[in-house]
């Protein structure tokens, strides 16, 4: 990870007035990384890059605290460009909105401005799940019916309802989300299972087709469920019957309808 | 009034059963796939061990995530309210920290001011606390600079000091403790008879046990400061990278905040009071519209400053007792503990 | 209230709605359990919370006068959950109410003097207490000066009790909508209600002045109150803020150190100066 790299990228962005904030990563408490707000080119030596910068930054893209501060620039590993990708096709970000500093796994920083250059930065890294998320995906696919509601009722029954997965997740962007409506309460406000089972199981639905597979939502969790694998699972089957986002130009399944379809899901 | 003993382990298990079959539910600190909670154990080896902190705090025995107030059935155009009055179970509270003993007194007087919240304070009855007082500490740990310490007593009812080998100095300070150590004065001895010494309890040096936790400021000079940067952009700057999520307050072992909602199934309903957290945007929320905390800003100026200004000052107890929980489970790494710091030295 | 749960409610019969103007209705509501509503006194300016059970509580001030004993009354305009589910409720129907909560109106410190009421919209309910308070104990005060406005006609709220308290009197009654809001069978004032207040109010020295409505009303008020001569002592008010528990656990409510709802409602402008704008 070329970090002397970014910082001189970065601190030309803002020197040139190009962007007026980088949102990157910086030094955190206990050896970690936290998310760190460069506005003057003088403090550029806060950024750090290593292998814990994996907390996922685009999720202040859509703030509007972070977006009063201007024009930004943000340092995005593959995750983050994913997600920014997914924000464009959302039409969350327009092309020119950012300056996006994408960094491979080679290390290699890119600067990139829109829709098309980025999806051609990510295209060529299929987005793929560990070998670990593999085993422990086919581990739960493998059980019976009654086996994986026994899973996720205790994985789900920890859920204290603090709503960090929502928080940091990049793509729950909804400034009223469905938990904030209470005409009706769809979704129970007590974390007792009922209310719990609710809120992951409609947060996964909503995030079927879009979610990138970042990891945050598991990470943001205190309780250390792995709510990735719910999204994970869903990201799956909707790949295999509707087809993937590298098979076709800009869409994302959920958001186009095609009378070709297929409907054999309907049972 | 405080009365100084000597348990071994071997002791304690014996004490622990003793409880337990004589109707006491034992709540202690459990590792469930990395992360330490509060629940009930059977047994001693069940209990968590080599951590510095737990995850979720022990509020939720006297204040739980949710709790049911009332319920009410509906008979044609007639309503029957169901009174909830479930007794509560005899608990011992077994290993918290002495940070998490000192909550018990914040979430006290904010539940017991002018009215009195029933339901709390019988629970509170009920539990016995035994903690167990620090040998480590960590960077996110900062309860000297609240009032508290490593090897405080106050809110224990018993506290338990690991010395040497598997013996154990146990404080035995309130009635309730006292109720305890008579329960089984054979388990506990005057003297420590490890192999080397055999001190007296009232002699043990407890301080060569515990863990250094340096003050980092002052908590009175912190309340005087806070009232000088309300309108400080200092609040803005501190909040950019704050997710908004509930995390903080919900480990936080000192923080009351609930909502009160009604959940009805037909001809039948519930309303429970449940936990609720002013960093969460529409907390202020009113039904017309107008946010008196529109931005993240004001509502993380509001948890601060409600801490450590607001709180002593109406009840004369802090808002927080300096565990380090919110700090270490913020996925966005806000750092309590820095944010002060940085507060104290702002112009 | 009950059984000594400070979070269980009265229940309480709707014994009779008004329709006062398009989406506000007023409840006369009495207590199911008659020595409940024997036992039950409050004091002007005091709030309570009304459970519609199935959708949760809603906040409002107690409309009624504590001198009329056995019921109490709540105005609401529906604009959410509770007020929706309210709005949908019968004669006969069963709510709940937790109350009384809240500090009062100091009315015993205003003997001797004189009072002007200035209210704007569906902000007259919080007003309609003391006003009926301090009408019943009349001979306490000197002279009661009521300013009423609102957008339109048909958005007046009591009107009928308006007529009452004109036909007193003793009381100087003046309603007012504001300009363009008048039917051609309107015979009260036109203008905008800090204008009214303007002319009528009576000399600043040895009066009080309670003011409650909209925000926009209340900041252009103030100024013509302050040029009157009032001072921020001498101005009361009533703030509201989201609020769930009513009685300061909850935390929604706290503004600065107050908690409107043990602080509150009633506030001087002197006490609102000293607040941060959070409310």
């Amino acid at each position: 990870m070329n970090l002397q790299d970014l910082k001189t990228k970065a601190q030309k962005l803002l020197e040139s007035n190009t962007v007026n904030v980088i949102i990157g990563y910086g030094q955190g408490s206990g050896g970690e990384v936290r998310p760190v707000f460069i506005r003057k080119p003088a403090d550029i030596d806060k950024l750090v890059l290593n292998d814990k910068c994996v907390q996922n930054l685009a999720v202040y893209l859509t703030k509007h605290e972070i977006k009063k501060l201007g024009k930004p620039g943000i340092v995005a590993p593959l995750p983050v460009t994913r997600a920014i990708y997914q924000l464009m096709l959302e039409k969350q970000i327009a092309d020119g909105e950012i300056v996006v500093l994408g960094i491979k796994n080679n290390g290699i920083i890119t600067e990139l401005t829109d829709n098309k250059s980025i999806r051609s930065f990510i295209s060529d890294v299929p987005s793929e799940l560990t070998s670990e998320e593999k085993a422990r995906l086919s581990e739960i696919k493998s059980l019976s019916q009654q086996d994986k509601w026994r899973y996720w009722d205790e994985e789900l029954s920890a859920c204290i309802k603090c709503y960090a997965c929502k928080s940091s997740c990049p793509l729950c962007y909804c400034s009223r989300c469905t938990i904030e409506c209470n005409q009706p309460q769809w979704i129970s406000v007590p974390s007792h299972l009922l209310g719990n089972m609710e809120w992951h199981i409609m947060r996964a639905m909503h995030l079927a087709g879009r979610c990138v597979n970042c990891g945050e939502c598991a990470r943001a969790c205190p309780m250390g469920i792995p709510l990735n694998l719910l999204t994970q699972r869903l990201s799956e089957v909707i790949e295999k019957t509707f087809g993937t986002s590298e098979s076709a130009e800009a869409f994302y399944p959920l958001s186009t309808f095609n009378v070709n379809d297929k409907e054999d899901f309907i049972r | 009034m405080t009365e100084r003993k000597i348990i071994n382990k071997a002791s304690l298990d014996e004490l622990f059963n003793k409880l337990k079959s004589g109707g006491k539910r034992i709540i202690a600190p459990r590792d469930k796939k990395g992360k330490i909670i509060f629940e009930e154990i059977s047994s001693l080896k069940d209990i968590a061990s080599d951590y510095i902190q737990t995850t979720l705090s022990p509020k939720q025995t006297v204040f739980p995530r949710y709790e049911e107030i009332l319920s009410y059935q509906f008979e044609n155009r007639n309503i029957k309210i169901d009174k909830e009055t479930k007794k509560p179970v005899p608990t011992v509270l077994f290993g918290v920290r002495p940070c998490d003993a000192r909550s018990l007194s914040t979430l006290n007087a904010v539940f017991t001011w002018d009215y009195i919240d029933t339901s709390f304070t019988s629970k509170l009855e009920n539990t016995t606390v035994i903690s167990i007082s620090c040998s480590k500490s960590d960077e996110y740990c900062f309860c000297t600079s609240v009032g508290g310490s490593p090897g405080d007593t106050a809110g224990s009812d018993i506290l338990l000091t690991h010395l040497d080998n598997d013996n154990f100095l146990a404080e035995i300070i309130t009635e309730k403790g006292k109720a305890i150590l008579l329960s089984a004065p054979e388990l506990f001895s005057d003297k420590d008879k490890s192999a080397s010494g055999g001190k007296d309890a009232p002699a043990v040096e407890k301080e060569k046990y515990l863990a250094h936790v340096k003050p980092y400021f002052d908590v009175k000079e912190l309340t005087n400061k806070l009232t000088k940067l309300f309108n400080s952009d200092i609040w803005e700057e501190q909040s950019l990278r704050c997710l908004g999520c509930g995390t903080c307050a919900f480990v936080c072992p000192a923080c009351t905040c609930f909502d009160i909602q009604d959940e009805t199934n037909g001809n039948y309903g519930e309303r429970f009071m449940c936990w609720d957290s002013c960093a969460f945007a529409l907390f202020t929320l009113h039904t017309s519209g107008h946010n008196p905390r529109e931005t993240q800003a004001p509502r993380w100026r509001q948890r601060l400053i409600h801490k450590f200004l607001y709180q002593p000052e109406r009840l004369s107890v802090y808002g927080c007792v300096g565990c380090g929980r919110c700090s270490r489970a913020c996925p966005a790494d806000m750092n309590l503990l820095e944010h002060l710091v940085e507060i104290m030295e702002a112009q | 209230m009950s059984n000594g749960n400070i979070y269980y409610p009265y229940l309480m019969r709707i014994e009779n709605i008004i329709d006062e103007a398009p989406e506000i209705k007023t409840f006369r509501l009495t207590f199911i359990k008659e020595n409940e509503g024997k036992n039950f006194a409050f004091k002007a300016g005091q709030f309570g919370e009304y459970s519609v059970f199935g959708e949760g509580e809603c906040t409002f001030c107690i409309a009624s006068s504590p001198t009329r004993t056995g019921y109490i009354e709540c105005t609401f305009r529906r604009v959410g959950r509770i007020t929706g589910a309210l709005a949908e409720k019968e004669a006969g129907d069963i709510v709940g109410f937790r109350g009384p909560y809240g500090n009062t109106f100091p009315i015993d410190n205003w003997n001797g003097k004189n009072l002007i009421f200035i209210a704007g919209g569906i902000a007259l309910p919080p007003l309609r207490c003391v006003i009926w308070n301090t009408l019943d104990l009349r001979d306490n005060f000197k002279d009661i000066t009521i300013v009423y406005g609102a957008k339109t006609v048909a958005e007046l709220v009591y009107k009928y009790e308006l007529e009452e308290w004109k036909n007193r009197g003793d009381v100087k009654v003046l309603t007012t909508v504001d300009p363009g809001g008048e039917t051609p069978a309107w015979k009260g004032e036109v203008g905008f209600v800090p204008t009214i207040v303007d002319k009528v109010a009576p000399p600043s020295a040895n009066t009080i002045a309670i003011v409650c409505g909209p925000p926009i009303m209340i900041k252009l008020t103030l100024p013509i109150l302050t040029k009157l001569g009032f001072t921020p002592e001498n101005i009361f008010t009533t703030l509201e803020n989201r609020m769930k528990c009513g009685f300061g656990k909850c935390g929604r409510c706290n503004v600065g150190e107050y908690f409107v709802c043990k602080d509150g409602p009633v506030f001087t402008f002197a006490q609102i100066n000293t607040l941060p704008p959070e409310y």
